[in-house]
């Protein structure tokens, strides 16, 4: 179907599939909060959320529509449209990186190959990298606009721990570049397909992109930006109604899609063990796979929940010394001896 | 062309704003911009590391000096009368400077075909083969220019 020279199948294709994947991470947002407070009672030997619905599964709902319909409050002395943007600029942001992940594998309907990644672009990773380094902006006019000084020392709390987390998350991630020789996700998982996966080969690169995934998400032992023992809420303290809903929710969000980047970069992501000797229908066998990427995300989101109501949050001084201190030579060190068994397999 | 103007417009916001924040949310508008247009190029690593470094690391800085500052247009100094005929003479002075270096170079078209030297590959195929020996020397000026700031910080 082709018509003004548009093909209207790759349109819609592709429209259904950006659709499809921002439900699904929004909707895993949605339930993440209620698993986050079913963990946090497990590990606390509670109950956790009971009451609305079937073991409490309504109550994501009820949240939502009590944040809806609560009264909108902005500060008279803060900037308007600032203050409006600082929540957009966190949500938009929190729903750009799952573009390039790949999903799964590509389906075949009706004699048409359908990739289940929205963009394979030849940078994907270096995008997420550059969409995430966005995220700060939502947080800090957010916490300048609010014109509170609580507010405004959580945004420069955030903005400087990202900025130094950022290093040594790009340095591990340029040694798994060395690795891959691709910046396409795709390509990398494909590898992965094919191989052992690159936790195998990357274990402290792995380290160290999970504990920059932490703090980039703001997550316990991270979550100095909001502190609410010594901040009062922090960057969202004079934020009510969706907006202060807004920012929640993208920090879920963004737990969601480093989950799935973590996933995807060190195990495997849509590959699993046997994919292609089990004989199957290359179709059933792509479905496999994104169920395969599905648990291996649930599995990280797991994985900061547990973190999050078990080790007690850092000194701001301890966050600082061990970013820079501590990840940034342990990076350096990573990349050199990957660096170092490149060039030795070369030769 | 719609980039162009929104650059422009941007820029234009980045000088004109009284409010130093403003200035500087203007300024990273601008760099999206400036990376659009280098996609529009088929130059995509460009565009991601121009986001990067200037919307992602440089102007985060500014912007958290600026709201540590906290200045308003009310605290800004008054700029005295000579000050501003000065600055209005100088910079007319580098107009007509610029205009002049600029008349009579040649300005060839840009093709309108597709390249793909901006793309990844082909970049660090030229980067590391023909032009090594800039890029490293640009690498130790880098280095120079790290080691001095941690001189300067240390100092007290």
């Amino acid at each position: 179907m082709t018509l003004l020279s548009i093909d209207w199948f790759f349109i819609i294709e592709k429209v259904l599939l950006i659709s499809g994947v921002l439900v699904l991470s929004l909707v895993v947002a949605m339930y993440s909060t209620w698993g986050e407070r079913k963990v946090a009672a497990w590990i606390q030997d509670r109950l956790g959320p009971n009451r609305a619905g079937f073991m409490g599964l309504l109550q994501p709902l009820a949240d939502g529509g009590k944040l809806f319909f609560k009264e909108e409050i902005i500060p008279t002395n803060s900037n308007r449209f600032l203050f409006i943007l600082g929540p957009s600029i966190a949500m938009l942001v929190a729903c750009m990186t799952s573009a390039v992940i790949p999903w799964g594998d590509s389906l075949v309907i009706a004699g048409r190959t359908v990739s289940l990644q929205i963009a394979d672009v030849n940078i994907g990773i270096l995008f997420i990298f550059g969409v995430v380094s966005m995220g700060v902006y939502g947080i800090m006019i957010g916490g300048w606009a609010s014109n509170n000084k609580y507010s405004l020392l959580a945004s420069v709390r955030a903005a400087s721990q990202i900025i130094s987390y950022e290093l040594p998350m790009g340095l591990a991630l340029i040694a798994l570049l060395m690795l891959t020789g691709s910046l396409s996700l795709k390509d990398i998982v494909e590898q992965q397909r094919h191989g052992l996966w690159n936790v195998v080969y990357q274990p402290l690169g792995f380290f160290i992109f999970l504990v920059c995934a932490f703090a980039e998400c703001n997550r316990a032992p991270f979550d100095l930006p909001e502190a609410e023992n010594e901040l009062n809420g922090g960057y969202h303290l004079e934020y009510s109604s969706m907006k202060l809903g807004f920012f929640l929710f993208a920090e879920y969000i963004n737990m969601f899609i480093s989950s799935a980047l973590i996933s995807t970069m060190y195990f495997g992501g849509y590959a699993f063990p046997y994919m292609d000797k089990l004989g199957l229908d290359p179709n059933m066998v792509t479905i496999l796979g994104f169920l395969a990427l599905f648990v291996k995300t649930l599995l990280f989101i797991f994985f900061f929940m547990w973190v999050r109501w078990t080790v007690p949050r850092f000194r701001y001084d301890q966050l600082m010394r061990l970013g820079w201190k501590v990840m940034i030579p342990l990076a350096l060190v990573n990349m050199l001896i990957t660096g170092a068994l490149v060039l030795a397999r070369q030769h | 062309m719609v980039l162009s103007v929104v650059a422009l417009v941007s820029a234009l916001g980045v000088v004109l704003s009284k409010n130093p924040v403003t200035s500087v949310l203007c300024l990273i508008v601008t760099f999206f911009t400036i990376a659009g247009h280098y996609i529009m190029m088929n130059a995509q690593f460009l565009a991601v590391v121009h986001i990067i470094v200037y919307a992602g690391a440089i102007m985060v800085l500014f912007l958290y000096v600026l709201m540590l500052m906290n200045l308003n247009a009310e605290l800004e100094p008054q700029k005295r009368n000579w000050l501003k005929y000065a600055g209005a003479i100088s910079g007319g002075a580098l107009l007509v400077v610029l205009v002049a270096a600029l008349r009579d170079a040649s300005m060839p078209a840009l093709s309108t075909n597709a390249t793909d030297i901006g793309l990844i590959k082909n970049l660090g195929m030229i980067l590391f083969k023909q032009y090594v020996v800039p890029f490293e020397v640009s690498s130790i000026l880098f280095l120079s220019a790290m080691i001095g700031a941690v001189v300067i910080g240390k100092k007290e």
